[in-house]
């Protein structure tokens, strides 16, 4: 018992050093593959507090630049009006149709809910976004987040208190959103390899795919979080693999991280049936 | 200035830097800059080695929830401050140099040879363990030995920035304390 004692007040600092790594260890591991709960609700706000003060200065520094993109995005909204479009058949004629099955309301699919920029990195290898706003209350961990300009940014892990941490396109290994080539039906994966931000690759597409510079790269709709058909980004690059039948495609982001002030979290109204089956599904088959 | 408020304004300071400054920089893939783990390397000569890792530990602990990526700061910090009265011991000019000042500099350690390899001894460790519990999650070895070089070279440079920006006035006191 005695040696025990000594044992432990000899090595005190050696255990006390191996206890704090393993916590630390604990830490990485368990947080990168649940993406929540290692963290309080305390840390996340007070960090967001604080980098919330610093994006009020750095805001004014970007006014310009946000003003552009949204001019861009008013013009894009702006050309799509219908008054716009001459009907080329002079017989047609417009009618509102007043049944009430038909409104827009009802079929309405997915709700953009703006929110601020409050952090955000891009030199790491994992980055977040943190974001806030008064719609924070509505958002819920997997909705999907695009920016000003209609471009994919990220999925949210998180929401507590007055912020919500997204999970950046630019994060290496973990964010697997599926896209899709705008001229064809191959749908892949993406992926970053935690290189060079803005520069992302899309696995999985078949060497029978035509793939050519320039193309665009969008959703592929098939996860209730986002919609079909957002620009993720468009290739600069095309390798066929060695080692399989797939291209290595390499393409460049639609979204510019370095320099996000608003995006729009994208609330799925069939979200919740569509889990509340898979689920099911899971239940049954276990 | 007390020790206490003076080590608390540099925390601040250096946490600061390293979050809104040396985060936003993207030099290349391989270089990621650190300055923040200096506060570790300054702290008081007199602190024992256990508050040494638990103050690195929630030093550590800020910056990896800024990154919203609990445990890789937090753990390299600690190393470092277990490592720290190690190096002291071994660097120190002659017995009782350490009762003489208040925390280690130039002065306080002997000369520039000294001092230049306490910072560079602390810091390839501290990005070594920084870059391979990132390695060991998401890439190769080769990846971890360039980058923990080139990176520890950047880490230098900025520590002798500082060390030229923010002249350090040491008091010597007698060692009758």
């Amino acid at each position: 018992m005695r040696n025990i004692f000594i044992f432990l007040r000899h090595y005190s600092h050696l255990l006390l050093l191996l206890f704090l790594q393993a916590i630390c260890i604990y830490f990485i591991v368990s947080y990168s593959k649940t993406h929540q709960a290692a963290f309080s609700n305390t840390m996340n706000n007070f960090t967001g507090k604080i980098n919330g003060q610093y994006n009020k200065v750095e805001y004014y520094f970007n006014l310009s630049r946000t003003n552009d993109s949204l001019v861009k995005a008013n013009e894009i909204l702006y050309n799509k009006l219908r008054n716009n479009f001459n009907i080329p058949d002079s017989a047609n004629k417009l009618v509102v149709d007043s049944v009430r099955i038909d409104s827009l309301i009802r079929y309405r699919k997915f709700n953009y809910l703006s929110a601020k920029v409050v952090s955000n990195s891009v030199s790491l290898q994992s980055n977040f976004i943190v974001i806030t706003g008064e719609n924070v209350k509505l958002f819920k961990k997997g909705m999907g987040v695009v920016g000003v300009n209609n471009d994919v940014v990220g999925v949210i892990t998180e929401v507590d208190g007055d912020y919500a941490v997204v999970m950046s396109l630019l994060h290496k290994d973990n964010s697997k959103i599926s896209g899709k080539l705008f001229k064809g039906t191959e749908t892949g994966t993406i992926i970053w390899n935690g290189v060079q931000p803005n520069i992302l690759s899309l696995t999985n597409i078949p060497k029978s795919a035509k793939v050519a510079k320039g193309d665009s790269i969008i959703t592929s709709g098939y996860s209730a979080f986002f919609p079909k058909g957002i620009l993720i980004g468009r290739v600069i690059d095309v390798k066929p693999e060695t080692a399989n039948n797939n291209f290595k495609i390499t393409f460049k982001s639609a979204a510019d991280f370095y320099n996000l002030e608003y995006v729009y979290a994208i609330q799925s109204i069939d979200a919740e049936p569509i889990n509340n089956i898979l689920e099911k599904n899971k239940a049954a088959t276990n | 200035m007390s020790v206490l408020v003076k080590n608390i304004l540099r925390a601040i300071l250096f946490m600061l830097v390293q979050v809104f400054v040396l985060d936003k920089i993207v030099l290349h893939q391989m270089v990621t800059p650190y300055i923040y783990f200096l506060f570790v390397l300054w702290l008081p000569f007199k602190m024992s080695r256990a508050w040494l890792m638990i103050i690195a530990f929630v030093y550590g602990f800020i910056l990896d929830s800024f990154q919203h990526n609990p445990g890789f700061h937090a753990a390299a910090c600690v190393l470092i401050a277990y490592i720290r009265p190690f190096l002291v011991n071994i660097f120190i000019p002659q017995e009782g140099a350490d009762t003489n000042f208040a925390e280690p500099s130039i002065k306080s350690m002997g000369g520039i040879l000294p001092y230049a390899f306490f910072m560079t001894v602390l810091s390839l460790f501290h990005n070594a363990w920084l870059f391979l519990l990132e390695a060991w999650q998401f890439g190769n070895f080769w990846y971890f030995l360039f980058k923990t070089i080139l990176s520890t070279v950047i880490s230098i440079l900025l520590i002798i920035i500082t060390e030229l920006i923010f002249v350090r006035k040491q008091k010597f006191r007698t060692n009758t304390v």
